[in-house]
Formats: C-alpha cells, structure tokens, sequence
C-alpha cells in the first residue's frame, strides 16, 4: 500500500464515540464492533481527506514515543480487508 | 429472583421496537405471536419516545424498527428522527409495503440509517402467494429507490420448504438489486411459523442442496455482498446461543408497551412482564423478575448446568424449551445432551417426504385467523 493512499470509511459503517462503552465504536446494519483504543485514534483521523502519511505524521505528534508506520499500515490494511474501509 | 445475579447483567445494545402488529400481509412464517388480534392499545408516540431516550441513556446503541410492518405507523418519521437525534444506529426492518419514494426520502432526511426490506421470493406468483398479497413488483421498486437514495441495504428471505429449492433464483435476484447484505434466514419455529411447521421445514436433502448452492455464492460475491445463511437449528446438535442470553444484550418492546428480552418469549406463561407504561427501562432492565428469570447460569437444570460449553449456547433457547418440552428451564431440544433431543429428532425424520406433505395446510398469519385461533382456545 502506498502512504498516498487517501483511505475513506465505506459509507455502510459509521463510526462514532460511545460514552457508555468509553471507546469508538464501528456501527453497520443491525451490528457493531467495540474498537480498541489505538483502532479508535486510527480511524477518526480517516476523513477522505488526509493520506495514509497525513495520518502517520498526525498520529506521532500525538504519540512521539513510538514509531507508529508499521501499527498504522497492517491497520489500515485489515480494516480494508474487514470492509470498514473503500478498497 | 431466580438465577439472578446484577454483575452478570450487560447493557441492552439492541432495542427492537415493534412498533405495531399491524401488517398488510400474511406471511405463515411468522414469528409473531398468534394473539396478535388482541393487541388493542399500541403504545403513543410520546411514549415510544421516552422508551428510546430511556434505553439510550442505559448504553443501547442499535434501534430496530419492526413489526408487523413499522410503516403502518404515521408517526414512524417521529420516531426515527428522536432516535437519530439521541445517536442511535437505526434499523427499518420492513415488508416494503406501504412505503414509497417519498417516504424513503422523508426517512433518510429523519435520519435513518438503513433499511432491510423482506421478499417472500425471487418470482411474483411464489412472493404473492406466501405474502398473501400482491407486492412483489412494489418490493423491486422499493428495493431499487433505497440503494437510488444511498443507504445500506439489507434483503431479508426467510427461507423454507416453499421456497427453499428456488434459493439460487433468490440469489441472483439479490446480485440485481445490489444488495450490501443478504439475510437467508431459515424459519425458527415460534408463533405463526410453529403453527405451520409441517409445511415449512425443508427436508435434510433440500436443505444440503441449497447450502451448497449458498456457500457458491458467498465465495463468488465475497467483495461486494455479505451473505449470511442461518440454518434451521432443528438439524442441529448444539442449540443456538439466543439472544446471546436471556437479559444479556437484547430489549424487545412489544407494540402494546410490554418489555421482552426477546421477541418470542411472551409465549412462555407465567411470566408477568413490565410494561414500560408502568416502569422505567432501568428498573424494567436490571430489576424486574422477568428479565432476570433466566439471566446467568443460577437458573439452569441438567444437562446444562453442568455443561461445559454453557457459557458458549447459555443453553439454547427458553422459549423452544418451552414449546417443545413444557418446561423453560430444560435444556433447548436441539442440543443432543437433552433428554427431549430424541423426540425432535423423530419429529424432524417425519418431516422428510416431502411430496407427501406439499399438501398440508398453510394457516396465514392474519386477524381473522388469530381471531378464530384465541377462540378455539378459550
């Protein structure tokens, strides 16, 4: 995958913060996935606007302490491969 | 209380509104109860209102809005909109009859997040005939003015003997629709379709052809189309893990305000249970007996409740229990360590020779016929 990629969430789910379960939640047809915390971090920054890189770079401004590429890539691609992302 | 313990309870995720019993067509299939004549005081608008905001505030996130058919209700825009408003991911689970391209409009402009619409099968004569009505074509159309209006569609079959050898027509008409997600969901025996399940289960030989035919189509249209095909959990030997739990994740209202933890379980007798006319979903959810009957493990028999996969099944279903060996708290039949297992299995093998049971009586699902049904009764 190419860091120009600009990755979009398929408008079959919908993200959203939920207060009751402290987390990101990925809502769809009558189902729902719990999003770990660094899933959540990942995909509210996916707009249809930023890049893969945009997102990188963002991310490690908020978390310097660790390189994030490789986190952020094999996310990006499983959450494509889940279908939550446009392929 | 039996079986209860307050830590073990989660939140109710899943709110089912079934907003009324009212329903234009007649489908022997459903898993409505047989007493729908005698629902006479649906809940209002103001009160379904409180019922969403109240189970919002305890965690629910997916709204359900079914029936009978939702659409009958004038107010299904009000509705849809206070959910949308409080955060809900919405849900129309509906026949397509009664809605048009305005209303699909006026729907997403409320806010509503998806639609599932319902065929009885891919060709008019079949669909009319198990619908009880004409709405096959009106179904396209509609199915076409909801992918033409950008939401996510689900198509909904419930598949049975009746319908079960046209599965691959079925499929290809839901490649034409552009489905994002198919539904072939095996009859379960409750309400309506218990009534006519002499007609409706498909024997083992349908049943193998058409998996193999829906396991083809899941394969070829993996990228575009999730399909998913619930088989008919009385060929099973480990019984389905019900509403994930009695009191677990699932809140069914009913039409008439009474709170159940799950569509079916009205059928199961003395069980008072809340209405929420009378009591808050808090108290309803994590106080009141009926929903803590059969939540956790404390209320279990054996074999289940010493069963090591009962975390897994939570011991099927209560209401199957109930309807196939009188008692709720048995192990559900379908499971092969149950004592009543046996019996449904003999009653499976009878159902087998298909050609000499095409000539069993279908009983529609309809007022009149619930009418004459409670009357028998009394």
């Amino acid at each position: 995958m190419s860091e120009d990629r600009i990755p979009e969430i398929n408008s079959f789910f919908r993200l959203q913060w939920e207060e009751a379960q402290n987390s990101f939640v990925l809502l769809y047809p009558e189902g729902m996935v719990k999003l770990s915390q660094s899933a959540g971090e990942i995909l509210k920054r996916i707009n249809g606007k930023s890049s893969v890189q945009d997102i990188i770079s963002d991310l490690q401004s908020a978390f310097p302490d660790v390189d994030l590429t490789s986190d952020v890539i094999t996310f990006i691609n499983q959450a494509t491969e889940n279908g939550w992302l446009n392929r | 209380m039996v079986g209860s313990t307050a830590n073990l309870s989660g939140m109710p995720l899943w709110l089912l509104a079934e907003l009324t019993y009212r329903c234009p067509l007649q489908c022997p299939y459903c898993s409505n109860p047989l007493e729908i004549a005698s629902y006479k005081n649906e809940l209002g608008t103001d009160d379904w209102l409180k019922v969403l905001r109240e189970a919002r505030k305890l965690g629910a996130m997916q709204l359900g809005l079914s029936g009978g058919e939702p659409l009958v209700r004038k107010d299904l825009e009000l509705i849809v909109k206070e959910g949308a408003d409080l955060g809900y991911y919405s849900n129309l689970i509906t026949s397509g009859v009664g809605m048009d391209e305005e209303r699909v409009v006026a729907l997403k402009e409320a806010g509503l997040d998806h639609i599932q619409i319902s065929f009885q099968a891919s060709d008019k004569e079949l669909n009319d005939f198990l619908g009880g009505t004409s709405s096959f074509q009106h179904k396209l159309d509609m199915a076409r003015a909801v992918k033409a209006n950008n939401y996510p569609m689900v198509l909904n079959i419930v598949i049975h003997r009746q319908n079960i050898d046209h599965i691959e027509d079925i499929l290809k008409m839901t490649v034409e629709l552009k489905a994002d997600y198919v539904e072939l969901a095996s009859t379960q025996y409750y309400g309506w379709s218990a009534l006519n399940v002499d007609s409706l289960l498909p024997s083992r030989e349908q049943l193998e052809r058409a998996e193999s035919i829906a396991h083809a189509y899941q394969d070829q249209h993996r990228n575009k189309m999730k399909i998913l095909y619930v088989v008919p959990d009385y060929y099973e030997t480990r019984p389905k893990a019900c509403m994930n739990g009695w009191g677990s994740v699932f809140l069914t209202i009913a039409p008439d305000g009474r709170a159940l933890p799950c569509h079916a379980a009205a059928s199961i007798p003395d069980i008072e249970f809340p209405n929420v006319k009378d009591r808050s979903i808090n108290y309803i959810w994590n106080d009141s007996d009926a929903f803590n009957k059969f939540r956790g493990f404390g209320w279990m028999k054996d074999p289940c409740r010493t069963c090591p996969e009962k975390e897994k099944d939570f011991g099927g279903c209560r209401c199957q229990a109930f309807k196939l060996t009188g008692d709720a708290t048995n192990a559900d039949p379908v499971c092969s360590k149950s004592p009543h297992h046996q019996q449904l299995s003999d009653k499976v093998a009878r159902l087998q020779d298909v050609h000499q049971l095409q000539g069993a009586p279908i009983v529609f699902r309809n007022m009149s016929n619930s009418k004459l049904l409670s009357d028998n009764s009394d």
